[in-house]
C-alpha cells in the first residue's frame, strides 16, 4: 500500500453518557476505494461527521498525507481537500437556489473569490461538471423542483466539483436507481484512476461488491474486521458488521389470520401503476424500497394524510376510506412515523405524557386527566418494552435515540389495533434497542396485521414475516422469510423499470 | 392540454400579478384622480415610502438568513433622539451626530446578532426585547421629554445647541429635477441603498450566501459557509438601515419628537413581506421591497386624493398585505403541487 492519504488512529467520541466511538484506527490509500459497513447505529455517520469536521473528536489523531490534520469546522476540511457527501440529501442542497449555484456555492464561500457572483461564468462551469456526472436537468432549475434522486446526484456532484484528495459519500446511492448508481459507480472509477482515496459507507453488498478494493466492517464503535485482497471474502464482512451471518436469522413461521387490511387499485400518483395488498392477522410485513419508491406515500395512505389517486381499502370487510389520522385511529389504524424528531417526539413532555399523548381522553374523566392513571400504563410499558431511564417522569430528551424510539413505539401499543404501521421505526436506533423493539413488535403481533416500512434490507429481514418490495410506485417482489433469496430482493429494489 | 394552460396561467399571474395590479392601480387613479398623474404627486409618494422602504431593506436582509427583526423601528426612534441630544444638548456637529447615529444602529446590530447566534434566543425575542430595551433607553438621558432648542435641563439651564443647517438639509433639501425644487434627498437616499441592498443581495457572493443560510442553514454549514458571522451582518445592515431612517426623520423634523415613528416597525416589515409576492419570487428580495413600500404609498396616496378619509389607511395596508401573502404562500403552494403531480 502507498503512504495513506488519510490515517486515523483511536478516535473516540461519545455523546452524554453515550459511547459512539471506541477507538477507530483506519488509513485509506491514494488510489484506493475502502468501504466502511456498519449497521444502523454501529457508528459509521459519527465518524465521518469527525472526519469531516462537523464534530471533534473525544482522543486520538488524525493526519492527511503525513500532516496533522484536525479540522474545526466543515470549511476547514474542505479547504484541506477532504470532501463530503452526506447521507442525509437535504444536509447537501439548498432548496432555494438553482442547480449551477448549488453546483459551485462553495466557491462562494472561499474568501478570493469574486465579490460578485458571475452568474453566467457560473452557469458554464455547472454545466460541465453536470455532463460530467451526467446530470441531464438544466442548471438553472430550482432545486426545491427536482426529484430526490437528481437532489442526491447535486450533492455528489458538487464534490465532484471541488477535485478532492479524499472523498467520503455516506450512503451515496439509498435513493438512486441502478442506472443511477452505475453512473455513480463509473465516476468512483474515474477518481480512483486519478489517485483520489475513497471512504465509501454502505451495506449494500451489491454496491460493495463492485466498488470495493478494501472492507473495514464496524460494530458498536469498534472496528470489527479489516478484509482486503483480491478475493475479498463478503460473507466473512457481514457477519463481522452483524455480528452474525445474514441468513442466520431464523424467524419461526406464524399462523396467518384471516385478512384484515385489504387494499385493491392502490394508486399513489396518476402516472405510477395500481397494486394490490392484503395484510393478515397475526403477520409482520416489511415493506422495503428505495427513497421515493412510494413507501411512504403508501403508509400515508393508508392512515389518512395524504390522499391517494385512487384506492379501495377495507377493514376486516368493512370498506376504509381514510381522510384524516382521526378516521384511521378510530378505526384502529395506528402509525407511528418515521423521522420522531420532527413527527413524534414532544420535547417538551416527560416519558409517560409522551406515550399517552394519542390516547388522553382515555386517562381522563370529564376531560381532567388523571396522572396516576397515565403513569401506571407507561411504567407498564417501560417495563415492557424495555425503556432505559430513571422513572417515566424522566424528559424525553434525556434518553438515547433507542430509548426515544422505544417510546414513540410503545404510545401506539397501548392500545389494541388492528393495524399497527411503523414507518422506519430503527432510524437512529442501536443495535440493541432495535432487537428489543423487533422482538416486542413480534411478540404483540398476534392479533392484528403489522406493516413496517423500512429502507435498510437487515432490518427487514431481521423482524418481518414477509417480505414486500416496491420499485417506483408498484410491488416488485413479494417474498416469505423462509430461505429468502436476498440477491433477487436486492436487484428488486434497485432495477429501474427503464432499464 | 387544459392543464399546462392552467399551469401557464398560473406561473403568469404568480410572476406579475402584483405588478400589474400596480399599474392597474397607477392607470385608475391617474384616471379618476385629478392631479395624481403629476411629478409633484409621484415625488410625494416616494417621499412618503422613503423612510418605512429604507427600513424595509434592512428587514430584508434579516428575513433572508430566516431571522426577523422587531427591533428596527426603535433603532429608528433611537438614532433620532440620538442625534437630536448630540446637536442640541452636546452642541456637536452634523457630522458627529450622523457618525454616532450609524454607529448606535450597527452595534445594536451586533447585539442583536450575538444574542441570536451566541446565547441562541430565538430572533423574535430577542429583537422585542430590544426593542422594548431601547424604547426605554431613548426617554432616559431627557427624562421623557422631547428635544427641541431651548428645552430646559435637568440642572436648570437651558439647551442652547440647534439642529445645524446641514443636518437639516438632509431632511428637508430638493433637488432641481425638471421641476425646481422636486426631489427630496431622503429619496435619493433610498433609491441609492434600494440598489446598493439589491446588488448585494442578488448579485454578490455574500447575498448569495445569505439566501443558502435562510433556504437550509445545515446545508450552508457544511459547504464552509461561516453562518453566524453573515446573520450578524445580516442584523448589522439592519440596523444600520434603521438608523439612516432615523436620521432622515429627524433631519425632516427638526426636533426629537418622542412621539414619532410610532408606525415605522410595522409599515416597513408589511412592505418586505409584500415584496415577496413581487415576480413571484416567493422570498425576501430587494426589489420587491421596494416595489411594496411603493405600492403601499401609491394606494394611500390615491386614496387620499380620491377624498378617502385618514382612518380607512391601516384597514387598505393590512388587506394590501393579506393579499400580497395569499399571492406568495397559496399560489406558489399550488405550483408545486401542480409540478409534483
Amino acid at each position: 500500500m502507498e503512504s495513506p492519504a488519510l490515517t486515523i488512529g483511536s478516535i473516540t467520541k461519545s455523546f452524554g453518557s453515550n459511547s459512539v466511538l471506541l477507538g477507530i484506527d483506519l488509513a485509506l490509500a491514494p488510489g484506493e476505494v475502502t468501504v466502511l459497513m456498519g449497521a444502523n447505529g454501529a457508528g459509521k455517520s459519527t465518524l465521518v461527521k469527525i472526519i469531516c469536521g462537523v464534530y471533534q473528536a473525544d482522543g486520538g489523531s488524525m493526519s492527511l498525507a503525513g500532516q496533522p490534520y484536525q479540522p474545526r469546522n466543515a470549511a476547514e476540511a474542505i479547504a484541506d481537500g477532504v470532501v463530503t457527501v452526506h447521507q442525509n440529501i437535504d444536509d447537501g442542497v439548498i432548496p432555494d437556489l438553482d442547480v449551477a449555484n448549488n453546483l459551485l456555492l462553495d466557491r462562494l464561500t472561499q474568501r478570493d473569490a469574486p465579490l460578485f457572483v458571475r452568474e453566467r461564468t457560473m452557469r458554464k462551469e455547472a454545466k460541465q461538471h453536470a455532463d460530467a456526472m451526467g446530470i441531464t436537468v438544466p442548471v438553472t432549475a430550482r432545486v426545491a423542483d427536482l426529484g430526490i434522486a437528481d437532489r442526491q446526484m447535486i450533492g455528489i456532484a458538487r464534490a465532484m466539483a471541488r477535485a478532492p484528495k479524499v472523498l467520503i459519500l455516506d450512503e451515496p446511492t439509498s435513493s438512486l436507481s441502478s442506472q443511477e448508481s452505475k453512473r455513480l459507480f463509473n465516476l468512483i472509477d474515474r477518481l480512483r484512476d486519478q489517485g483520489v482515496a475513497i471512504l465509501y459507507i454502505s451495506h449494500r453488498m451489491t454496491d460493495i461488491r463492485r466498488v470495493a478494493n478494501r472492507i473495514i466492517a464496524m460494530r458498536n464503535g469498534k472496528v470489527a474486521g479489516v478484509f482486503e485482497g483480491d478475493n475479498i471474502d463478503y460473507e466473512a464482512a457481514v457477519t463481522a458488521m452483524l455480528g452474525h451471518s445474514l441468513s442466520d436469522v431464523t424467524l419461526p413461521a406464524v399462523e396467518r389470520g384471516k385478512p384484515v387490511l385489504q387494499i385493491s387499485g392502490m394508486q399513489l400518483k396518476p402516472d405510477w401503476p395500481a397494486f394490490d395488498l392484503t395484510a393478515h392477522a397475526g403477520e409482520v410485513i416489511a415493506v422495503t424500497g428505495l427513497l421515493g419508491s412510494g413507501k411512504s406515500m403508501l403508509a400515508s395512505a393508508i392512515f389518512g394524510t395524504r390522499k391517494p389517486h385512487s384506492a379501495n381499502m377495507s377493514i376486516d370487510d368493512t370498506p376504509y376510506l381514510p381522510t384524516h389520522p382521526q378516521d384511521a385511529v378510530e378505526r384502529g389504524v395506528f402509525m407511528s412515523p418515521k423521522d420522531r424528531g420532527n413527527n413524534a417526539v414532544v420535547g417538551a413532555f416527560d416519558i409517560a405524557n409522551n406515550m399517552t399523548v394519542p390516547f388522553l381522553s382515555a386517562f381522563s374523566r370529564f376531560s381532567l386527566l388523571s396522572g396516576r392513571k397515565q403513569r401506571e400504563a407507561a411504567r407498564r410499558m417501560i417495563d415492557d418494552i424495555g425503556v432505559v431511564c430513571q422513572s417515566d417522569a424522566d424528559g424525553i430528551g434525556t434518553l438515547s435515540g433507542g430509548n426515544q424510539q422505544k417510546v414513540m413505539i410503545a404510545r401506539w401499543l397501548l392500545k389494541e389495533c388492528r393495524v399497527l404501521l411503523l414507518d422506519e421505526p430503527f432510524q437512529g436506533v442501536d443495535l440493541g434497542a432495535r432487537r428489543d423493539i423487533g422482538e416486542y413488535i413480534r411478540n404483540t403481533a398476534q392479533e392484528r396485521a403489522t406493516i413496517i416500512f423500512v429502507s435498510e434490507v437487515d432490518e427487514a429481514l431481521e423482524v418481518a414475516d414477509r417480505v414486500i418490495v416496491m420499485n417506483e410506485g408498484d410491488i416488485t417482489g413479494d417474498h416469505t422469510n423462509q430461505q429468502l433469496d436476498v440477491s433477487l430482493l436486492l436487484s428488486q429494489i434497485t432495477s429501474s423499470h427503464a432499464a | 392540454m387544459t392543464k399546462t394552460r392552467n399551469d401557464r396561467l398560473l406561473n403568469f399571474a404568480i410572476r406579475y400579478g402584483f405588478l400589474l395590479l400596480m399599474i392597474g392601480l397607477i392607470i385608475y387613479f391617474s384616471l379618476f384622480a385629478p392631479g395624481f398623474a403629476t411629478p409633484r404627486s409621484a415625488v410625494f409618494i416616494l417621499q412618503s415610502v422613503a423612510l418605512t422602504g429604507i427600513l424595509a431593506l434592512g428587514v430584508t436582509c434579516t428575513l433572508v438568513v430566516d431571522g426577523f427583526d422587531l427591533s428596527i423601528g426603535s433603532v429608528a426612534t433611537s438614532a433620532l433622539m440620538l442625534s437630536a441630544y448630540s446637536m442640541v444638548i452636546l452642541e456637536q456637529s452634523a457630522l458627529v451626530a450622523v457618525l454616532l447615529c450609524l454607529f448606535m444602529g450597527a452595534f445594536i446590530g451586533l447585539i442583536n446578532g450575538l444574542l441570536i447566534v451566541k446565547c441562541r434566543v430565538p430572533d423574535l425575542l430577542a429583537t422585542l426585547g430590544m426593542m422594548f430595551l431601547l424604547i426605554g433607553l431613548q426617554r432616559i438621558p431627557t427624562q421623557g421629554n422631547s428635544i427641541a432648542t431651548g428645552m430646559s435641563l435637568p440642572d436648570g439651564n437651558v439647551a442652547e445647541g440647534t439642529f445645524s443647517a446641514a443636518f437639516l438639509w438632509i431632511g428637508r433639501h430638493r433637488f432641481d429635477v425638471v421641476l425646481e425644487r422636486l426631489v427630496p434627498v431622503p429619496v435619493i437616499v433610498f433609491i441609492v441603498l434600494a440598489v446598493v441592498i439589491w446588488a448585494f443581495l442578488g448579485l454578490t457572493r455574500h447575498g448569495r450566501l445569505m439566501y443558502a443560510i435562510g433556504s437550509n442553514e445545515r446545508a450552508a454549514t457544511l459547504v464552509g459557509t461561516n453562518v453566524n458571522r453573515y446573520k450578524i451582518v445580516a442584523y448589522m445592515i439592519s440596523g444600520v438601515m434603521a438608523s439612516i431612517g432615523g436620521i432622515l426623520l429627524a433631519a425632516r423634523l427638526g426636533r426629537g419628537d418622542i412621539a414619532s415613528g410610532n408606525n415605522l416597525l410595522l409599515d416597513s416589515v408589511a412592505a418586505a413581506l409584500i415584496g415577496f409576492a413581487v415576480l413571484g419570487a416567493s422570498r425576501p428580495n430587494a426589489f420587491g421591497t421596494a416595489i411594496g413600500a411603493l405600492f403601499v404609498g401609491i394606494l394611500l396616496q390615491g386614496l387620499t386624493m380620491m377624498n378617502a378619509p385618514y382612518y380607512t389607511q391601516d384597514f387598505v395596508k393590512g388587506a394590501v398585505l393579506v393579499l400580497a401573502l395569499v399571492f406568495t404562500f397559496y399560489l406558489a403552494w399550488r405550483k408545486g403541487n401542480s409540478s409534483e403531480a
